[in-house]
């Protein structure tokens, strides 16, 4: 590959990419003239860290800019264009791998990741859009050793055959469980049905979900 | 060299671009403005080459299946207006055409004022598209199928609009044009959608029709909203909302006129019925036959009307 002059080239892990990119002027002849020069000294996250002045519009593109986002209570940086989806940022950007991509249409549910405490397709989001929020990732689910209850009875319950929607079944589970601690079973249907697993393992995930939550009614 | 009959790699990449599943999204330019006058003069002047994110569950997704061709993106979601959310019992409800879904169903106090809004609004997707999607963008995308626009018909919606001629306001049924288009004119973006105060004995139901119980796109919709007399026996006024069986949702105005004309009954209820199915004009397609929606639209409308009177009757 010898050819990697495009921008949208990934920065490789977390670390911020050199720079050497041309930021095209945004809204090159554009009429809003004020919108315009703010945007061309500024992108977006230096603009949106302090107040902009008024009559400055903050933004970026369709050159990559600077972006830090929030991912498992830690600060990743790396420079993105703003066509860049969260998910595409975190697992192509971030090397933050536990979203998966598989419809990439905001369907399947397999990229699932939370975002401020409620749980989103990643991959029908702008990076953009999610700076300044907290975002967790079935990663946040393991410290070290030790499985989060959710990802454990899932485990244990063998509730995946090729195990690719699992992380995203078991951010959505987690997220039932944050709303409500003792769901019923309505609740977590409807939490889950967001969620679809191809292989049709879907009575071992109902295994693991009755047990943790007969674990949960008897604590 | 016998390489170079071979196109570089890099060729390949490029053609790619232009496949339907690409998964890459074209460039495009990124805008968060603060104000509705920024909003309003941005889109002003880029006309049909920009179009507002809210939740971003439709527009992304056209983009990225090249569906859409833009080249400005203009993120609404730090204006004030449109994330406003309040509800006042005497003076209604104001959603602010940006906010979640998720945000109404789990405010209690309008929960129990809007029963048939939260119908509406938890069965759009799944809850991951409802942590983003706004009611506001269902309506923008103009959708015949959208899930809560029947609904907002249903209950007498008003639509606040911002542009550079000023403020306007629109009543819900006229919003959408055709599919896919909006009165919206250029530079032009709606803030709100407010819902006047629910009436003494009043109730609401929507239902949606689809193969799956979630994450499908409705075969047929309807919404219905009543308001009882004292002695909760007749139907003081009423008013139906279709969707999926027209080119853009639609109020049906036979049908609430005819749940008006006398104590209510079975038969009443099938006059509605029979209003309904005659408005409706729907298309053959993938999700079902013309015939089937206008059976389906009527036996909606039917249940609809009995869980709207039924609420009501419950308050």
């Amino acid at each position: 590959m010898n050819d990697h002059t495009e921008p949208d080239q990934p920065a490789t892990g977390k670390a911020t990419n050199g720079n050497g990119m041309s930021r095209r002027q945004f809204m090159k002849g554009s009429g809003v003239a004020a919108a315009a020069t703010a945007l061309t000294q500024a992108p977006l996250l230096e603009a949106s860290a302090a107040q902009p002045a008024a009559g400055e519009v903050p933004g970026m593109g369709p050159a990559a800019g600077r972006l830090t986002l929030n991912v498992n209570g830690q600060k990743m940086t790396t420079n993105i264009e703003p066509r860049v989806t969260l998910l595409d940022a975190l697992r192509n950007y971030l090397d933050v791998t536990g979203c998966k991509r598989v419809c990439d249409r905001g369907s399947c549910g397999a990229c699932t990741v939370m975002l401020d405490g409620k749980p989103v397709y990643s991959c029908s989001m702008l990076a953009l859009e999610a700076q300044g929020k907290p975002i967790r990732t079935a990663e946040s689910l393991v410290q070290g050793e030790k499985l989060d209850p959710v990802p454990a009875a899932f485990a244990r319950y063998d509730a995946q055959q090729c195990g690719f929607c699992t992380p995203g079944f078991v951010v959505a589970m987690k997220a039932v469980f944050e709303q409500n601690a003792k769901p019923s079973p309505a609740e977590v249907e409807r939490g889950l049905a967001g969620n679809i697993c191809r292989c049709g393992t879907y009575e071992q995930m109902r295994d693991a979900i009755y047990a943790l939550c007969n674990q949960k009614r008897r604590s | 060299m016998l390489w170079l009959a071979e196109p570089p790699l890099g060729h390949k990449l490029n053609k790619a671009k232009t496949h339907l599943w690409d998964d890459s999204m074209k460039d495009i330019d990124y805008t968060a403005p603060r104000t509705l006058a920024e909003a309003a003069a941005l889109l002003n002047d880029k006309g049909d080459r920009a179009r507002i994110l809210a939740g971003g569950t439709d527009i992304i997704v056209q983009l990225r299946e090249h569906r859409r061709d833009l080249d400005l993106l203009v993120d609404v979601k730090n204006i004030a207006e449109v994330n406003e959310l309040t509800f006042d019992p005497a003076r209604g409800l104001r959603i602010g055409a940006a906010v979640p879904c998720y945000r109404i169903y789990e405010n209690k106090d309008i929960a129990k004022a809007y029963p048939g809004l939260i119908d509406a609004v938890s069965l759009v997707g799944g809850v991951q598209i409802q942590s983003r999607a706004s009611v506001g963008g269902n309506l923008c995308n103009a959708s015949p199928a959208a899930d809560t626009t029947p609904m907002l018909i249903a209950l007498e919606a008003t639509c606040h609009i911002a542009g550079p001629q000023g403020p306007r306001q629109l009543p819900v049924e006229t919003f959408c044009t055709a599919p896919g288009r909006t009165a919206l004119e250029r530079g032009e973006l709606l803030v709100s959608i407010d819902l006047p105060a629910p009436k003494p004995h009043s109730g609401a139901h929507y239902l949606r029709f689809i193969p799956r119980n979630e994450m499908d796109i409705a075969v047929v919709g309807a919404g219905a909203s009543v308001v009882l007399d004292d002695k909760k026996q007749k139907c003081l006024a009423a008013r139906i909302g279709v969707g999926a069986v027209a080119p853009t949702p639609l109020l049906v105005p036979d049908a609430g006129a005819a749940l008006v004309d006398g104590a209510l009954s079975d038969a009443l209820i099938d006059k509605a019925v029979q209003a309904a199915r005659a408005a409706a004009k729907p298309i053959s397609d993938m999700r079902g036959t013309a015939e089937y929606r206008k059976h389906l639209v009527g036996v909606l409308v039917k249940r609809a009307v009995q869980g709207a009177i039924h609420r009501a009757r419950e308050k």
